[in-house]
């Protein structure tokens, strides 16, 4: 057909690009402690509000602490808060969708509606809601984006598990007498792990763009504490006398979520051979 | 920001029409109507209960933590706000009539100033509006051109140059573009006053030129997504016999795009634009603080700070209704832009 480009067998390039800067981001926020040239917390008074130079490679904040080990150290707390969150969505969520797929009915009906009650909500709204009631940090952060989460996954799970639970090898699954629960996370979960990877991997990305907008507003991790999000903030603040914070806390939150969304884009490609040069 | 997460396909507010032999139109019209109708009647209960139950789950003593902002705490005050606010009954009463307030207009007043909070959120509400109206404008409006040019622009380098684009138009955070631009435009053009807002009624023309610059940071993620939409839609249009049809007339290749391509890529555009309007509200509220805009966001992180939760509560209920209702007049109008759809 017109609109498809003929893809031979071997995995894309992008793909490898873009799995290798996922990679490499992560290793940076599991390492931080040991890569980071200095306490993202220490000042140098000296160094405030100055530009990039060989001691501090981006450059300083208006209390003289290192902008690349605040970097560091804010990718490792916006990735680690995104990260849970979304690992939580994930089996909450996940759980809830297979289980209305599975069961029908009733089930389905109650659990779907609580979802549709959830996602009526604006996202930002509704961990901005969330965060009111349990007090700004990071803890509450997670939980926010968790709670905003759930309900996409249990919808973007649902359908394809409405289509794997009318499989064959599910109803031969429940004739030889499987367990109910053993069919859901033994027979179907395998059965959508590419849509569960794709998802997880797009969601993330959003993820990281919610949290650093919470933390950007005063809501998320806390000062002096670092992430991208409140280096922004932060920035911002002294934006016209020195930039640098502002911009390479942007370029970092940019990277990251760009990484994983192509990432999720690319994976889409070529685990659903339906969708091939469609997109 | 969720502009990754809606995407073709995912839009699970378009209506389910299945049309049963021997059901006439007029029975599935209205069974459809009644359908949407009842759908929309029990998120918006469910979102009322929920919003209701903020304050009720907040740990600790939400009145105690309440009067901390402002005063000291003592037994006598926590009594007197606990029934202000109505929290010494029953749950399901103060849940029926905080509901009967809500649905006459009076979301109660706000904790320090006293005024009513309805006051509060129109007084807040216009320049969020109109962020989210003109951002829509300008991402939906730029995405049909720009959609049908990549449409257009075939090959595997196009291909990649163009995933990668809208990747990157996604994943940009509209409250960073915005400081950028500031950034940017204090250097080249140090008198342009870019922050604040005038209101409409004052400058038409100094409102609009105060919004656009948010707008447009606000709409890069909307155009991103909405575009790449046009473009598979145009794809998947152009495949079709109508179009090989249209193509053997001799119709000049703009005509074929435009008139009849478009029209049929167009259907799942104003579902996907519905649906960007919450990302827009979420957005704008963020956007809002980059540019120094008096609108809902700087309303709900204020009531934040000073721990009005009825505000917070009032707010959230409101922007959040809007939002349900705006849907549900866009899958209204779904039905009615799909001639296919016969009801």
């Amino acid at each position: 057909m017109a609109g498809k480009t003929p893809k031979s067998g071997k995995t894309p390039k992008l793909l490898i690009v873009a799995a290798s800067a996922v990679i490499l981001l992560v290793l940076v926020a599991v390492l931080a402690p040991w890569i980071s040239p200095y306490d993202p917390l220490a000042q140098d008074i000296l160094a405030r509000l100055k530009g990039p130079s060989a001691e501090h490679w981006l450059g300083a904040d208006q209390f003289g602490r290192d902008l690349l080990s605040r970097l560091i150290h804010g990718l490792r707390a916006s990735l680690g808060i995104s990260a849970a969150a979304v690992i939580v969505a994930l089996l909450v969520g996940g759980t809830l969708g297979l289980v209305a797929a599975y069961y029908r009915g009733w089930t389905e009906r109650i659990v779907m509606r609580c979802m549709d009650v959830l996602f009526a909500f604006p996202v930002i709204l509704l961990a901005i809601g969330v965060i009111a009631m349990l007090g700004p940090g990071s803890g509450p952060t997670a939980i926010a984006i968790a709670v905003v989460y759930t309900p996409i996954f249990a919808r973007l799970l649902r359908g394809p598990a409405l289509v794997v639970a009318e499989s064959d090898f599910v109803m031969n699954a429940r004739a030889i007498g499987a367990s109910d629960a053993r069919i859901i996370f033994v027979h179907m979960l395998p059965n959508l792990a590419s849509v569960l990877l794709v998802q997880t991997s797009l969601l993330l990305s959003a993820a990281i763009l919610v949290e650093a907008s919470l933390s950007f507003l005063g809501l998320g991790t806390q000062p002096p504490a670092p992430s991208l999000g409140t280096m922004l903030s932060e920035g911002r603040n002294v934006l016209l006398l020195s930039p640098w914070s502002a911009v390479f806390s942007g370029v970092a939150i940019l990277i990251l979520a760009f990484a994983l969304n192509l990432l999720g884009d690319v994976l889409r490609d070529t685990l659903d051979p339906r969708l091939r040069g469609e997109q | 920001m969720d502009a990754g997460i809606v995407r073709p396909g995912t839009g699970s507010l378009r209506p389910r029409l299945q049309s049963k032999p021997g059901q006439s139109n007029r029975v599935m019209r209205s069974s459809f109507l009644a359908n949407r109708a009842l759908d929309l009647a029990v998120v918006l209960f469910g979102v009322s209960v929920l919003t209701f139950l903020m304050i009720r789950l907040i740990p600790g003593d939400a009145v105690a933590i309440m009067l901390g902002a402002n005063t000291e705490v003592t037994p006598d005050r926590v009594a007197a706000l606990r029934s202000r606010i109505g929290l010494d009954q029953p749950v399901l009463l103060q849940y029926f009539s905080w509901l009967g307030g809500v649905l006459s207009g009076d979301l109660g007043v706000s904790l320090w100033t006293r005024r009513p909070v309805s006051q509060e959120i129109t007084g807040h509400m216009w320049p969020t509006i109109q962020l989210t109206v003109l951002a829509l404008i300008v991402g939906a409006g730029l995405s049909l051109p720009l959609g049908v040019l990549m449409a257009r622009l075939r090959g595997k380098a196009w291909d990649t140059a163009l995933r990668i684009g809208s990747v990157a138009g996604l994943t940009i955070p509209s409250f960073w573009l915005g400081i950028m631009m500031i950034l940017a435009l204090t250097t080249l053009a140090p008198d342009w006053q870019l922050l604040g807002y005038v209101p409409f009624s004052e400058d038409p023309l100094g409102n609009i030129a105060k919004l656009l610059l948010p707008a447009v940071a606000l709409a890069l993620p909307i155009l991103a997504n909405l575009s790449r939409l046009v473009r598979s839609a145009m794809l998947d249009a152009l495949q079709q016999d109508y179009v090989r049809t249209a193509r053997a007339k001799g119709l000049s290749e703009r005509r074929i795009l435009y008139r009849h391509a478009l029209r049929n890529a167009l259907i799942p555009f104003v579902t996907s634009a519905g649906i960007m309007t919450g990302y827009l509200l979420g957005g704008a509220i963020v956007v809002e603080q980059v540019f120094a805009i008096p609108g809902l966001g700087r309303l709900i992180l204020g009531a934040i700070a000073e721990r009005n939760y009825p505000l917070v509560q009032a707010t959230i209920l409101v922007v959040t209704f809007a939002f349900v209702l705006v849907n549900f007049v866009v899958d209204l109008l779904y039905v009615l832009i799909d001639p296919r759809v016969r009801l």
